[in-house]
């Protein structure tokens, strides 16, 4: 074998693979949005999480103060009917973020695998897939939402499942449009002719290089479930009583907004601060990854 | 044996300033912070009617040269360009950006590797080839259709009325490259520009292709800049040839002397590098 | 197919030698077809129209072919990448067509693949160690505790420091990738590999190094090569044998001497005489002489055989053979041309 030669072998700077997500220099700006989402994440759920511990007060327990502003014993003042309003808040969140977070994992799941499928398989496999699909796509989100809950009736079970429907379709395609291009990339076929059976492929090859849309994809429907599920609450429609939640709390706190605003203020903030927490996630995460950066 | 430094050309008393002259032409590109030397202070000149090879490989900075001298920075990078580009006298580093963008295609002209990104594919081939006829000249309407008619003719697409109506889709490679001389010839420049203009090309097609530019040549008496990495390529275009590497000129001279005697190390494991059709001792 | 102009050892011998019997051929390739189904505005497309040949243990067939020629296909074909409307493949005395699922993986072992992109051919997210060890542990060719031991040999019969196995792909130049591709596809000690234009993508210094790596693994090892390019000369190093495609089919076939000093077909001359060569005479005669493409499909289909063959009545395929091993295909003859004239 001859000797490399002794002159060195031009360093062309290695451009980015045609086809490999282009890792971009971290702008400061989307990092800079990660952290802060992922702050604002970790503070809710600590909060949530440590609910009744942290919480002043029981959430069902009423007092003889009703309607009070805020005041040292209640940080965010009470209800109609005397209850802390910050106690209810907090737990609150609890019942919200189980239902948003069971039911993005949910759809995360069967889109992961409906995506995957359609995209892999191609063919009839995917026409069928994406028509089924399409039909659910075709309704807005929140309509049938409505549309289920009202049938199936407003439990925290049917409230997950309800919005794990609702938002597969999304995230199936989200997940099969990369799929069907990363599916003929080089990387693949040389993998395949080594022998990795399918499944390996699909696993090692095909999921890593479409991770990154995964993810800002899924922070986006975080954020709009949060949504959902909050209005569906409004509506009535949420978790029933005696269980606090931010919609509900909105939704009758609203006949005393003059009398006792930080009723209407307190979950309304806390709804704005939780869908925002994934919005931030989501752009900083978009940022970062530079999603649109491959060929 | 000492490098010795073969001056380009003989220094003839009286002879007239050659066409294009480059002197301590240095471009830097500016990357994460930190400058990344692409030219490190060449010099070459081109004279008139003259045809003069760069080869090197890749990274090299022989593209990034010829960008230099038309003024084209590279997208995306910042790039920063010194030194001394005098064109038919004038200093082109200098030129304001209007006066510069007349020169380009008048006077100086360029034919890119790759025709299918080249040319805009809403356009109808003849309309592209009306818009560097109207640029640069005051011909009316109909004379510019005439002209280009004329100059897809001549650069060998048959059927040239009819075809200028058609987008570049419709064009195979080779056919696309042509379209892209024609446009590039069509105001008759003193120098013509050719960054790897066959590399994409089969190479039958590359041989025809070859062929018309040495032709063209020859009718419109244009100077030759033709940047490659093939040897084979070389050997059959020009005179004079610049060897590059990193950045430098490693080595220059008549382009039989460099072929069949290379003086510098470098030049002489590219060349030795080149397969031949005829089996080498390598093994066959 | 004829007999090979080089014939080489059976599989078990390491380092065949010129003088050793002809034995099976190790790949046999019959009447291969691959056609593409209608799309869009696009009429199906025939690939791969009724391909043959041959290869023997530790020899190297160049497959050559201008861009539309189908040469990638066939590689592609042969490896069961691609699927086959007809024709058979069979390696090792295995029928390929129509195998599926485990043993079609079993088999692929004995044939692998070097593709052209070495940027785009390596996953780049594993370490180098981890694509290396990846058939290996699919094909469980040597025990877990080994897998390491295997790739740091491997990275050394490449050329490259045993070291480099923790980095990333993006670390290296185009030249070191492509070796690794290398590495990965003789991990598993193939008998056959398919290098589908492995060094267009590189530099001509490094060309030159890479061909001469897979020719040395070539003696070390005897493995055979299917090596597909459109570049003649870098095929004239490496093949023992060439074979010409033109729009699916193959115009001629015969051994490397042979094809490049006396090429018998049309097609197989204009390629030959439009290749640049670095000598400034001869390369300028060229191009002073280069001619119109001639229309290799204007001969009417029921021309006769510019052989005088009555292939129809005979039965038999477009093919002659003009000397020992060196066959030409009497389709895609220019009007006008007969054998003994020139273009």
């Amino acid at each position: 074998m001859s000797d490399p030669s002794t002159i060195a072998e031009p360093t062309a700077v290695a451009p980015a693979a045609p086809g490999v997500p282009r890792r971009r220099r971290r702008g400061s700006g989307g990092r800079g949005l990660v952290i802060t989402g992922a702050v604002m994440l970790v503070v809710m759920l600590l909060v949530v999480a440590l609910g009744p511990l942290i919480a002043p007060y029981p959430a069902a327990q009423t007092s003889p103060e009703s309607l009070a502003g805020p005041s040292a014993a209640h940080w965010l003042g009470t209800d109609s009917i005397g209850r802390d309003v910050l106690s209810r808040m907090i737990i609150g969140g609890r019942s919200t973020l189980l239902i948003t977070v069971v039911a993005v994992a949910l759809a995360l799941l069967a889109g992961l695998v409906l995506g995957l499928l359609a995209g892999y398989l191609g063919g009839v496999v995917d026409q069928v897939i994406m028509r089924v699909l399409d039909v659910l796509f075709a309704f807005p989100a929140f309509l049938l939402a409505i549309a289920v809950v009202a049938a199936l009736g407003p439990t925290i079970p049917n409230l997950i499942l309800t919005i794990a429907v609702v938002y597969t379709p999304r995230l199936a395609r989200v997940v099969r449009g990369p799929v069907l291009s990363v599916k003929r990339w080089d990387h693949v076929e040389a993998a395949r002719s080594v022998g990795v059976g399918e499944f390996t492929l699909v696993r090692r090859h095909v999921l890593p290089m479409v991770i990154s849309p995964i993810l800002v994809e899924t922070s986006l429907t975080l954020s709009r479930t949060i949504f959902t599920v909050t209005a569906l609450s409004f509506l009535g429609l949420g978790p029933p009583p005696p269980d606090p939640n931010w919609g509900g709390e909105l939704s009758s706190s609203r006949q005393f907004m003059e009398l006792a605003p930080m009723n209407v203020i307190a979950p309304a903030a806390a709804i704005v601060f939780a869908t925002l927490t994934f919005i931030v996630l989501a752009n900083g995460l978009r940022e970062m990854l530079d999603v649109t950066g491959r060929r | 044996m000492a490098q010795v430094d073969v001056p380009d050309v003989p220094e003839m008393a009286g002879a007239p300033a050659p066409l294009l002259q480059v002197r301590g032409l240095t471009a830097e590109f500016t990357s994460r912070g930190q400058q990344v030397p692409a030219v490190n202070g060449i010099d070459f000149e081109v004279r008139a009617g003259e045809s003069v090879g760069f080869v090197g490989e890749s990274g090299s900075g022989k593209s990034v040269t010829a960008r230099c001298v038309m003024r084209l920075e590279p997208e995306g990078s910042s790039i920063s360009v010194g030194g001394s580009v005098r064109f038919d006298g004038r200093e082109l580093l200098t030129l304001s950006e209007p006066a510069m963008r007349d020169v380009r295609g008048k006077r100086i002209a360029m034919v890119f590797q790759d025709p299918m990104t080249s040319l805009n594919p809403v356009l109808t081939v003849g309309a592209q080839v009306d818009d560097m006829l109207r640029r640069h000249t005051s011909l009316s309407r109909a004379a510019a259709r005439r002209r280009t008619v004329e100059l897809l003719d001549l650069v060998g697409i048959h059927e040239p009325g009819r075809r200028a109506d058609d987008y570049p889709h419709q064009f195979s490679g080779g056919m696309r490259q042509r379209v892209l001389i024609a446009i590039a010839v069509s105001c008759e420049p003193d120098l013509l520009i050719a960054d790897e203009p066959t590399t994409a090309l089969d190479v039958t097609v590359q041989a025809q292709i070859l062929r018309l530019l040495v032709r063209l040549r020859e009718e419109l008496g244009m100077a030759l800049m033709l940047i490659t990495h093939d040897f084979g390529v070389i050997a059959g275009m020009v005179d004079r040839v610049y060897v590059m590497y990193h950045g430098d000129i490693v080595e220059s001279g008549p382009v039989q002397d460099i072929l069949t005697s290379p003086r510098d190390a470098y030049t002489r494991s590219l060349i030795d590098a080149v397969p031949r059709l005829t089996a080498t001792g390598r093994g066959r | 197919m004829s007999a090979p102009a080089r014939p080489a050892g059976g599989t078990e011998v390491r380092t065949p030698g010129p003088d050793a019997a002809p034995s099976e051929p190790l790949l046999r390739v019959r009447d291969l077809r691959v056609t593409f189904p209608p799309r869009r505005g696009h009429p199906a497309i025939t690939a791969v129209d009724g391909v043959s040949f041959d290869i023997w243990p530790g020899s190297t067939l160049g497959l050559v072919g201008e861009s539309g020629s189908g040469k990638t296909t066939t590689g592609r074909a042969v490896l069961q990448l691609q699927p086959v409307q007809a024709g058979s493949v069979s390696l090792l005395g295995k029928e390929l067509t129509g195998m599926a699922g485990r043993r079609l993986r079993e088999m692929r072992r004995h044939m692998q693949f070097v593709l052209q992109n070495p940027y785009s051919s390596l996953h780049p997210r594993m370490t180098v160690e981890r694509i290396l060890a990846e058939p290996l542990q699919v094909h469980h060719t040597v025990p877990a505790h080994q897998v390491g031991a295997r790739v740091e040999e491997l990275l050394t019969l490449v050329g490259l420091d045993p070291a480099v196995r923790r980095r990333y792909p993006h670390e290296f130049s185009g030249g070191q990738r492509q070796r690794i591709v290398i590495a990965r596809a003789l991990a598993v000690d193939p008998d056959f590999v398919v290098c589908d234009e492995p060094v267009s993508a590189l530099d001509v210094r490094i060309q030159a190094q890479i061909v001469d790596l897979l020719m040395s693994l070539q003696q070390r090892l005897g493995v055979s090569y299917l090596f597909i390019a459109h570049d003649l000369a870098v095929v004239r190093q490496i093949a023992d044998r060439v074979a010409v495609m033109f729009s699916g089919q193959i115009v001629e076939l015969g051994a490397a001497a042979d094809v490049y000093s006396a090429p018998a077909h049309p097609y197989t001359r204009m390629l030959l005489a439009a290749v640049p060569v670095p000598d400034p005479v001869e390369q300028r005669r060229r191009l002073a002489a280069v001619p119109e493409v001639p229309d290799f499909r204007g001969r009417p289909p029921d021309d006769p055989c510019v052989f005088g063959t009555d292939h129809a009545s005979a039965g038999d395929a477009a093919w002659h053979e003009i000397g020992p091993g060196h066959g030409v295909s009497c389709r895609f003859w220019p009007p006008g041309v007969e054998p003994d004239g020139t273009l």
